[in-house]
């Protein structure tokens, strides 16, 4: 009984009798969840507009950081280098769309997905080659200091993170659906040869959602490179991400930010209130475990576009 | 002019039902399995054993194990680290816990305990597929691996966590163990391939690997023409888990000898998934192809980077990334069917040389 006891019971006595405590952990998953997010978007980018599972999303992630903080180690002032880097981003995604994609329309999502894997270690390699792998700083003054408000400590690093995400997410579905190539993307997702046959081009869809795709992995980047330094494991966070897209569905924008949020929040929560129970570090897989119970219910995910199927 | 069908005819089903109809095919499978068991292990040095041929073969096994689930049945695995360290571990507790158990009937019960994981995790694919399966697979490899990792039951309350293959013999020769010769650890992953290879082979083509593949290509129809897609995944799960979780055992008590659960993590699943999709989905010749390849493509790259052109190991590693990245998407370009396609067409434009038409 003793186990039950404290598997049960002693979490939420502990939420109940400290709850700016509770509420302290809760607002360091949201922050923790809103980084999750920034990743999974260009995930749902990439998906929405071309249907391609990219992996490489926080492999993409991390080589902008490591750029931003290579080309500012020439002394370069951070608006200029951000521009630059922005730039580099853009002429990967062309060279993604030349030699990777377009010898590859019309193949199995299956085999996209395989050759995004493929850029994701290359693009490793490419980073460490050209920038070197040990742990970098990123430091861009974005301000870091921690405040109480109201009894609770925040931070404003995780304001400023939470702020730059809801900017994006509010730029990117009025690009989505107010905009005359928003809508070419949701049609070339749908499928690539119809779309080509009415006549849009593909070429430049792919670069531009690979760009954009990009420009969101450098705020990634910057935010995760601020927050933790520029390093390897960077590329690792696109794991975490996986659990919040299942979540939130591959489609959604909304369910990128949502799925985020409740992925970031469960795992805190339950690392400290039931992970001591269960012998600790469950941060590890909990959110996985989170999102497959979920899909059992829901397999399109929460706002995710109901899947149809016809025979 | 040597490769040809002609003049050779079938007189009965067991001739017309034979995995290799082809006579030159059998003679070909002949000579290899008798190179491999007779000629390798009479001129390969340690070396060779234990950095190469061995790795080699127990990833054969693992692609062969995935290849059932993904490229047969069509469900997309990420899974494969966390299965086999349920094999690595169910061994370890089964060679350690009973010191006089026969080693191919503790394999086997280490392959049985995978599967018995695999079921579990395999009921998601029942709501799920595609990609969400895949991140769903996730799940198993990082639970299971954590779960290695906590308790201390698995790796016997040992301090340092780690497991160590213990010496245990086999018709009277040590298989196993750190003073096991290199030599006989080949040879007991050699046979096992073979004899799952062979029994793979043969399972594909029943009405069991039938139904996965009808459930593969699509799974409403399948279920329309009364194939029960619940008997069908899981079933996929199972054997595929159980070969897998051999194959775990192995890479634990035959090549590796003494593993921690960072040994099995995610990057190997992905490794496991390149191996199969290089070689070839749905060939039983791609899963042992595909291993080769990333087997040896490492090895052969860090000898050229470093000893070919005097780099420094760090940046050589890095360079390896990129090389390794490269040839995938190059590879995926040019064949997206991987080598087993590219197998089988060199032996169609065989049966017409010299003459091309």
């Amino acid at each position: 009984m003793g186990t039950v006891y404290d598997f049960i019971v002693l979490p939420l006595i502990d939420i109940v009798e400290y709850p700016l405590f509770f509420i302290e952990v809760v607002i360091g998953g949201l922050s923790a969840g809103v980084m999750y997010s920034l990743v999974a978007l260009g995930f749902v980018l990439i998906f929405k507009a071309s249907g391609v599972f990219n992996f490489a999303q926080g492999v993409l992630a991390l080589f902008a950081a490591l750029t931003l903080v290579g080309i500012m180690d020439w002394g370069i002032p951070a608006p200029l280098a951000i521009l630059a880097t922005a730039g580099v981003m853009v002429a990967l995604a062309i060279a993604i769309e030349r030699l990777m994609l377009r010898p590859l329309v019309n193949q199995d999502q299956i085999i996209l997905f395989m050759s995004t894997l493929g850029l994701a270690y290359f693009l490793e390699g490419l980073g460490d080659t050209l920038w070197g792998s040990n742990v970098k700083r990123l430091d861009l003054g974005i301000p870091e200091k921690s405040f109480e408000f109201q009894g609770i400590l925040l931070n404003q690093f995780e304001l400023v993170a939470a702020g730059t995400a809801a900017v994006m997410v509010t730029v990117l579905a009025v690009f989505f659906h107010r905009t005359r190539v928003g809508r070419a993307l949701r049609a070339v997702a749908d499928d690539h040869q119809a779309a080509l046959s009415v006549g849009i081009p593909l070429k430049s869809i792919w670069i531009i959602v690979w760009s954009v795709a990009g420009l969101v992995a450098l705020v990634a980047g910057i935010m995760w490179g601020t927050k933790s330094g520029v390093q390897f494991s960077l590329s690792l966070i696109a794991l975490k991400a996986l659990p919040v897209l299942i979540l939130g569905g591959f489609t959604s924008v909304p369910g990128a930010i949502v799925g985020g949020l409740i992925i970031g929040v469960g795992e805190k929560v339950a690392e400290v209130y039931w992970g001591p129970a269960l012998g600790g570090a469950i941060e590890g897989w909990f959110a996985y475990m989170l999102a497959l119970v979920f899909l059992m219910f829901r397999p399109q995910g929460l706002f995710g576009d109901v899947i149809i199927e016809r025979v | 002019m040597f490769y040809r069908e002609a003049g050779q005819f079938k007189t009965g089903y067991a001739a017309d039902q034979a995995i290799f109809p082809i006579l030159q095919d059998r003679l070909f499978v002949i000579a290899v399995l008798a190179f491999a068991f007779v000629v390798v292990p009479l001129t390969a040095n340690d070396y060779w054993f234990q950095a190469i041929l061995t790795p080699f073969l127990v990833y054969a096994l693992t692609a062969l194990g995935l290849n059932i689930l993904t490229g047969y049945a069509g469900q997309i695995s990420l899974g494969t680290g966390g299965f086999m360290a349920v094999g690595a571990y169910s061994f370890y507790k089964l060679t350690t816990g009973f010191p006089e158990m026969n080693l191919i009937v503790a394999f086997l019960i280490a392959g049985c305990f995978s599967a018995a994981v695999g079921v579990v995790f395999g009921l998601p694919s029942l709501r799920i597929k595609g990609f969400y399966l895949a991140v769903a697979t996730l799940a198993a490899q990082f639970f299971l691996v954590w779960l290695f990792n906590k308790v201390g039951w698995f790796y016997n309350y040992n301090p340092s966590g780690t497991i160590d293959a213990p010496p245990r013999e086999m018709f009277g020769v040590l298989v196993t163990g750190a003073a096991a010769k290199p030599a006989v650890k080949y040879l007991a992953a050699l046979s096992m391939l073979t004899v799952f290879a062979l029994l793979t082979k043969n399972l594909v083509r029943s009405a069991v690997g039938r139904s996965w593949m009808a459930i593969r290509d699509m799974d409403i129809a399948a279920e329309i023409i009364g194939i029960r897609p619940l008997r069908t995944k899981l079933l996929a799960f199972a054997i595929s888990s159980f070969v897998v979780g051999i194959a775990g055992a192995e890479l634990f008590a035959l090549h590796l000898g003494s593993v921690e659960t960072i040994a099995f993590d995610v990057t190997l699943s992905f490794n496991i998934l390149f191996m199969i999709i290089i070689g070839g989905l749905g060939s039983v010749m791609g899963s042992i192809m595909g291993a080769a390849f990333l087997v040896l493509m490492p090895i052969a790259l860090t000898n050229l980077l470093v000893g070919g052109f005097g780099m420094q190991a760090t940046s050589a590693k890095h360079l390896e990334f990129m090389v390794l990245g490269a040839l995938i998407i190059f590879f995926l370009i040019v064949e997206p069917h991987g080598l087993a396609r590219l197998w089988q067409i060199a032996k169609d434009k065989l049966r017409l040389w010299p003459f091309p038409h």
